[in-house]
């Protein structure tokens, strides 16, 4: 335990100096900011609550945005090392190779962590500054979105985990990094919107539309942050959930089974590996 | 002596390649031992496989009574290890990258002070990123780690590569500090010049096989390679009338080789007659003539 610590440490320590953490949280927060303004405009002062509005363009953003920076921090974690030589000398010492996986693992969720809460809740705070009413309701459903949003930057970070271990080399890492973005992030939805109206109507088997789902992570966060309340009115997703009997506790075993299992595997690959 | 190292029948294969075959030796405490090989004999290998980074595909590696793939905490913790040009976290500082080692090894930081003084890194150094360090620096960050909780078993790969010569005088005194210690102190060289009264003892590896195994004095009982005797004479015009295949240099020099068990005798023979000669000088063979035998001996076979 020790150990993990001290690596998660080292691990944060290195991301402030080499300014990931300054970096990702000003984006976060910048783009934040500026969805939380634009997005009140159209909708003016009246009627919805404001919240609700930014937890709707907040979910879109991090669908995009923190899966490609939890793949950024990670895809390297340990074929970097390996590559710049750091790894070796590391595995010499007392420390187990689960605890170096495990313990950057943290240090990175932690950095990502660190800078969704600062960079949304900067919306949120804006918000509150410029004199919004928000209801508890309201307050509620943003913490679950921060909430999830981190489980989703986690669920990332494993998979970038687990192809850090697979690979050899660097220049691999990033190219499935970026594969395995593209493919979640945007063709896995093109896909099923292609099946369905391929499906021209039909109706499709409910189960196997909830097996698709809970197959992307991406999906399994949509659903669980605009699947109800007043955001499912707002984003359209409504419609989706309706038809599906995916209720929040089990999205949210999905998606920590998605974050847990990769991480599992690179452990297994990790430590059958000759340094 | 104990043995702090113990490799028996170990090979190790990648693919279909030996990278060690059949390597047998031990290191015992208070030794320093010198790992000599060209680049890719298998020096690092055999490293790797006595810190347990790597499993042998046969035999066998035990240290300080342990199997080093087991990674059982005292061992490790026993052990300092430098690769082969080493690298750190450019981002962090020389402190806190050496804080962050001693964490794992459970060592106490406080006396990083004297430590950093020790392998020579200056004070003004010490907190700057490791990014700006040059390579001697590094090496020295790099020593510094593997002094950390004063280690049984020091395995050094090419640990004087990049230091300059002042350094590196400096890093043999450490050496022979810890060897007074009773540490078993490997170091892996692809030179044997540098190692001339360093090493206790030397062990020559050739693709994967050690080729020797001794002290300099024995391997050079065993090689047994003939000692030069320069002389000048005093008459510039003369010719030496010892004998033995005598061949005159650029300089008027006169240089013949002689087998060890001849030397004594004729230096006898001609130091009797002093008039004749302006100077002498004997040459031994030096170390990488000695290396360079064996790895021919080697070829030949």
């Amino acid at each position: 335990m020790n150990n993990i610590l001290t690596v998660a440490r080292k691990e944060i320590q290195e991301g402030r100096r080499n300014r990931w953490v300054l970096a990702t949280t000003l984006l976060l927060a910048g783009l934040a900011l500026t969805l939380t303004f634009l997005g009140s405009a159209p909708t003016g002062n009246v009627g919805v609550n404001q919240l609700d509005v930014v937890i709707v363009s907040l979910s879109s953003l991090a669908i995009f945005l923190l899966p490609l920076i939890a793949l950024l921090l990670s895809h390297d974690a340990i074929v970097g090392e390996s590559e710049r030589g750091t790894l070796i000398l590391l595995l010499s010492y007392p420390v187990g190779r689960s605890e170096i996986v495990i313990g950057k693992f943290l240090g990175h969720l932690s950095i990502l962590a660190f800078s969704t809460l600062i960079g949304f809740g900067a919306a949120a705070v804006a918000l509150v500054a410029s004199g919004t009413v928000i209801s508890p309701a309201s307050w509620r459903a943003f913490a679950i979105m921060l909430g999830a949003s981190i489980l989703l930057g986690a669920v990332f970070l494993s998979i970038g985990y687990l192809i850090s271990t697979l690979v050899r080399e660097r220049s691999t890492a990033g190219g499935v990094a970026v594969g395995i973005w593209l493919f979640f992030v945007l063709i896995y939805d093109m896909a099923l919107l292609g099946g369905l109206v391929a499906a021209q109507g039909r109706s499709v088997p409910a189960l196997l539309l909830d097996g698709l789902l809970l197959a992307n992570p991406t999906d399994a966060y949509r659903l669980l942050n605009l699947g109800s309340g007043a955001a499912s009115a707002l984003s359209g997703m409504g419609g989706v959930a309706a038809g599906s009997s995916l209720s929040a506790p089990i999205l949210t075993v999905a998606l920590l089974l998605w974050a847990i299992v990769p991480l599992g595997i690179a452990n297994i690959v990790f430590a059958r590996r000759e340094a | 002596m104990t043995a702090s190292v113990t490799t028996t029948s170990v090979s190790k294969q990648y693919g279909g390649v030996a990278a060690v075959k059949d390597v047998c030796f031990e290191l015992n405490a208070g030794e320093t031992i010198a790992l000599v090989g060209h680049n890719g004999a298998g020096k690092t290998t055999l490293i790797k496989l006595m810190l347990g980074l790597i499993r042998p595909t046969s035999g066998s590696v035990t240290m300080l009574g342990g199997d080093p793939a087991r990674g059982d905490f005292h061992v490790r913790q026993s052990v300092g290890y430098l690769p082969e040009s080493v690298s750190f976290h450019m981002a962090l500082t020389g402190r806190e990258t050496l804080a962050f080692y001693a964490r794992l090894k459970r060592v106490e930081f406080s006396n990083a002070e004297i430590l950093f003084k020790r392998v020579g890194l200056a004070a003004e150094a010490v907190d700057r990123p490791v990014r700006t360090y040059s390579k001697g620096m590094r090496q020295r960050l790099g020593l510094a780690q593997a002094l950390l909780g004063t280690p049984r078993i020091l395995l050094l790969d090419e640990p004087t590569s990049g230091l300059d010569p002042a350094l590196r005088h400096n890093f043999y005194d450490l050496i022979s500090e810890l060897r007074a210690d009773g540490a078993t102190v490997l170091l892996s060289s692809h030179a044997l010049t540098e190692l001339e009264n360093r090493a206790d003892r030397v062990i020559i590896i050739d693709r994967g096989v050690k080729i020797a195994d001794g002290t300099l004095d024995e391997l050079r009982h065993i090689a047994s390679l003939p000692t030069r005797v320069i002389i000048r004479l005093s008459d510039m015009e003369a010719s030496p009338q010892w004998s033995g295949e005598w061949c005159r240099q650029a300089g008027g020099a006169w240089e013949v080789s002689v087998d060890a068990a001849d030397k004594i005798d004729l230096l006898k023979r001609m130091t009797s007659e002093p008039s004749l000669l302006e100077s002498l000088t004997l040459a031994e063979p030096t170390l990488d003539e000695l290396y360079a035998h064996f790895l021919g001996r080697q070829a030949a076979q």
